[in-house]
Formats: C-alpha cells, structure tokens, sequence
C-alpha cells in the first residue's frame, strides 16, 4: 500500500525535480567474505548521464544489476523515481519495466525474431495490441539502423546489430532510466562504433543514462558526470573533462594512468 | 511353423500391442503434463514449491514402477475403492495409466530441467528487465527454449515409458507381456519364438520414436 500512495504521489508531483529519479542510498552487498559494495551513495537526475568506471571487480556491474534488482543487496535503500525497490512478484516486474536494461551478451530472446524480441514486452506487459506494437517496434529498430532485419533470428545477426536491436528491445517499454552494463565489451572492435552511437544519440534526445563502460571516449562525449569505483567504493565523482585531465585520488591516478598509456 | 503361425490366430497379439500403445501415449500426455508443472515448481522462486518438487521427483523417481503399479489396483482401487472406469478392464487400464503417469513424471521433471540447463541465464535476466513476473518469463522464454533442448531426453523417457508399459501387467491389464506369459503357458514348446516375436513388437515401435526424436532435437535447437 505504501509503495501505491509513494507512486502516485510521485506521478502527481510531475516535474519533480527534487526527487532523484535514480537513489541509492548506503547500499551494501557481499558475496561471502567479499564486500562488493560499500556503503554506496548515489543520486540520478532525470536527464542525467552518468558513466561509471573502474577495474574489473570494483562492483559496477553489481551495482548496475543491483539497480532493477538483478542482484539482491543486503542493506540500504534503492528507489526509482521515489519508489523503494520492491522484493519480488507483480510489483517488481512493474518496475522493472520502468528500468531498461542493456546487458554485456545481448541476450536476445534466442528462440524469437528481431521483431518479436522488442515487440514481447509491449504487448505481454504492457498489454498493447500488436500492431501498434509491431509499428513502436519498427520504428526504434529503424532509428538504431536494424529495421532490415527485422525477420531474422537473433544468431543471424552480428554483435553489434544484435546490441542495437537489445537498446530497441529497452528502449519499447519507455523506460525512465536505461541501464548500460558493459555494452561494448563482448563486441569485435569495428562494432563498437556503431553501438556507442546509438547511446551518444539516446543521451542527446535527454534519456537518463547509468552506462558501465571502459570506453573513455563515450564517457567523455555523452557523460554529465563520471563516477570512479574501485574495491566496492565510489572512490571518486567529477565532470569527465575534470576526471579525465585532473583526477583526485591516487586510485583513479593510476587506473587512468594504466589505460590511457597506449 | 505351423503350430507357430497358429498363435497369431488364436491370440490377438496386434490387439496386446495395441494396449501398450495406449498406456504408452496417454501415459505420456499426463506426465508431460505433470512433468511440466514439476519443472516449474523446481525452477521457481518459491522455496516451498522447489522443495515440493524435489520431494515428489526423489519419491518416485526412486520406487520401483512395478510397487506404484501394483499399489494402484490392490491399494487405490482394492482399498481405497477408486473407480476410474464402471468398466472393469478399463478401470484397470486407467489405473495403469494413472501409475505410469506418476512415476514417469519424475523423469520428465528431470529431462525439462536439464533442457533448461541449456538455456543460458541472460534469457531469464532480460526476460525480468522487460518486466515480465516468473510465470510469463517461464512460458515466453524460459520454456520454449528449454524444451526444444530437452527433446533427446525426453525421446529417451518416452522410450523408457514404452517398454516400461509392460508393467502394467502387475495391474491386471491385458497387454502384451500378460498375454506373453499367457501364450507361454498354453504353448510351452515355443518359448524362443513367442519371446522373439513380443521383443522384435517392442524394436518395431521405439526404434522410430529415438529416430525420430533426435531428428526434432537437431531440427529444434536453438541457435545461439
């Protein structure tokens, strides 16, 4: 009943833009002995683009996941748009169709095609019909540049179309906030250009971003704001172009050293 | 030979065989049926369904066939008086199925969960970031993945509950091996031949369910 009345109260209170719509709050999860994250704060503005980096094993993926409960965490709090992250069943789902999500292995429905993969949430959530469904769906697959292949399953496509069609997938529920999770890192390098131009696009039309990436090129083109984590912590937070030419800690001093060396 | 080709026409082999197709298909429909919800239960996220679903397949993946089988007609129908059927040899019939049923149903659960061993969990995240609940999650992505990799052992469950359908000898249902033993009685003499014909009866009807069955599984996989 609480989350109800936060919710509309929420929606009635339209342009809040006090209420973060991304908040975590003194988040902190473990897997067994190991405390993958720290007491996270953290807040999104509506709009906002927000790229975390850090070290394979700082947390961001987990924290990424932990934001539509993909993990679980141990204390704090998580809320969308004021709503506190429920625990699980109908309501959950409800919010998760406010979050998108992009993931590092496409993960496209194997056994559906193109057009059936971005077309499933709408009409099985959101119980639209399927035409208008199947037009939504076409034109997002036409503005990510995949409307051509829209009858093939997704193994016949290459990673980098297979990532497009994932964002069109996202992108059909009209999420609040997408969540990127490494969108890049499974891709062939000549494929990269194309998936990343397709979120610079997203984050100029005003969608709000969380993207966790290694591509400092992105980050500094489309990033309001960078966060650097590192052994479970938000170790450090700036503008890019402050990050990247003038970082704090010696943490982020020697990451950037190592990958910005070549 | 003679005395030989005398036993097609004094007993109806063609018909016992019949009987054991019977048993055999409905007894799939039900346990696929009930191998299916099992399935769900196990991959559910509600720990009192998972243990339900583990308790049910260990119970009777681990009783013999022949003690279910005989529980059905001197237990269910002998004790506790259930009638499936007002017709005697039917209600056997039925009973035999329902016992087939049971026990096959385990394995079933088992075959499903190892297809959806197949199915990598990125299916299952994304299937929950568009914002489907487990049911829908299961049905839409989950299942017919799954089950499209759980075809070759589900074709060796079905082979399995083919020749297993013999068992419901021990129900009183007059299938082929009852009237095997029938036929043994009355004809001592042609032991060898009378077990040959009912084994090569058995080859004729599985050989094409496994042929056909990893046909489907290479026809059906998923690509990846």
């Amino acid at each position: 009943m609480t989350s109800d009345f936060e919710a509309n109260s929420s929606a009635s209170a339209a342009p809040s833009a006090q209420t973060p719509l991304v908040l975590l709050k003194n988040v902190n999860k473990h897997f067994g002995e190991l405390h993958v994250l720290q007491d996270i704060n953290l807040e999104v503005a509506r709009g906002e683009v927000v790229v975390v980096i850090g070290p394979s094993g700082s947390g961001k993926s987990t924290l990424c996941r932990a934001i539509n409960r993909l993990e679980t965490i141990d204390d704090g709090e998580i809320r969308i748009d004021g709503v506190e992250l429920p625990a699980e069943g109908k309501a959950l789902a409800k919010l998760r169709a406010d979050v998108g999500m992009v993931f590092q292995s496409f993960n496209l429905f194997a056994h559906k095609s193109i057009l059936e993969n971005v077309t499933l949430g709408p009409i099985k959530v959101k119980g639209m019909k399927s035409g208008p469904a199947k037009e939504l769906a076409m034109s997002l697959l036409k503005r990510v540049g995949v409307d051509n292949q829209a009858q093939k399953l997704p193994a016949q496509l290459s990673g980098g179309q297979q990532q497009r069609v994932a964002i069109a997938r996202a992108l059909a529920m009209q999420p609040k906030v997408m969540l990127f999770d490494e969108p890049t890192s499974a891709l062939d390098p000549e494929m990269i250009n194309e998936v990343l131009d397709a979120m610079v696009t997203l984050a100029k039309e005003g969608m709000t971003m969380i993207v966790v990436t290694h591509e400092m090129g992105f980050a500094r083109k489309a990033a309001d704001r960078v966060i650097f984590m590192a052994d479970g912590q938000i170790v450090e937070e700036a503008t890019p172009e402050e990050f990247f030419t003038n970082p704090q800690s010696p943490r982020a001093k020697d990451f950037l050293g190592k990958i910005l060396a070549h | 030979m003679d005395n030989f080709l005398s036993l097609f026409e004094t007993y109806d082999v063609a018909g016992a065989f019949w009987v054991n197709i019977q048993l055999t298909f409905w007894a799939a429909i039900w346990s696929f049926i009930l191998g299916t919800i099992l399935a769900l239960m196990r991959i559910s996220p509600i720990a009192s369904l998972q243990w339900f679903g583990a308790a049910y397949v260990n119970i009777f993946r681990n009783t013999p066939l022949t003690v279910i089988i005989a529980f059905g007609i001197l237990g269910l129908w002998g004790q506790l008086n259930v009638v499936l059927a007002e017709d005697f040899q039917l209600n056997f019939l039925r009973l035999a199925i329902l016992g087939l049923s049971i026990y096959h149903a385990a394995f079933v659960c088992e075959a499903i969960r190892s297809g959806v061993n197949t199915v990598p969990l990125g299916q299952a995240e994304a299937a929950r970031a568009i914002g489907l609940s487990f049911l829908p999650a299961a049905r839409l992505v989950i299942l017919p993945q799954a089950l499209r990799g759980a075809v070759a052992p589900l074709g060796n469950v079905l082979i399995a509950l083919t020749k297993n359908s013999t068992v419901a000898f021990a129900g009183s249902v007059v299938e082929s091996s009852n009237l095997m033993k029938q036929m043994i009685e009355f004809q001592g003499d042609l032991v060898i031949p009378i077990f040959f014909v009912f084994a090569m009866g058995f080859v004729i009807i599985v050989v094409p369910i496994g042929l056909l069955t990893t046909w489907l599984s290479r026809k059906l996989a998923v690509a990846r």
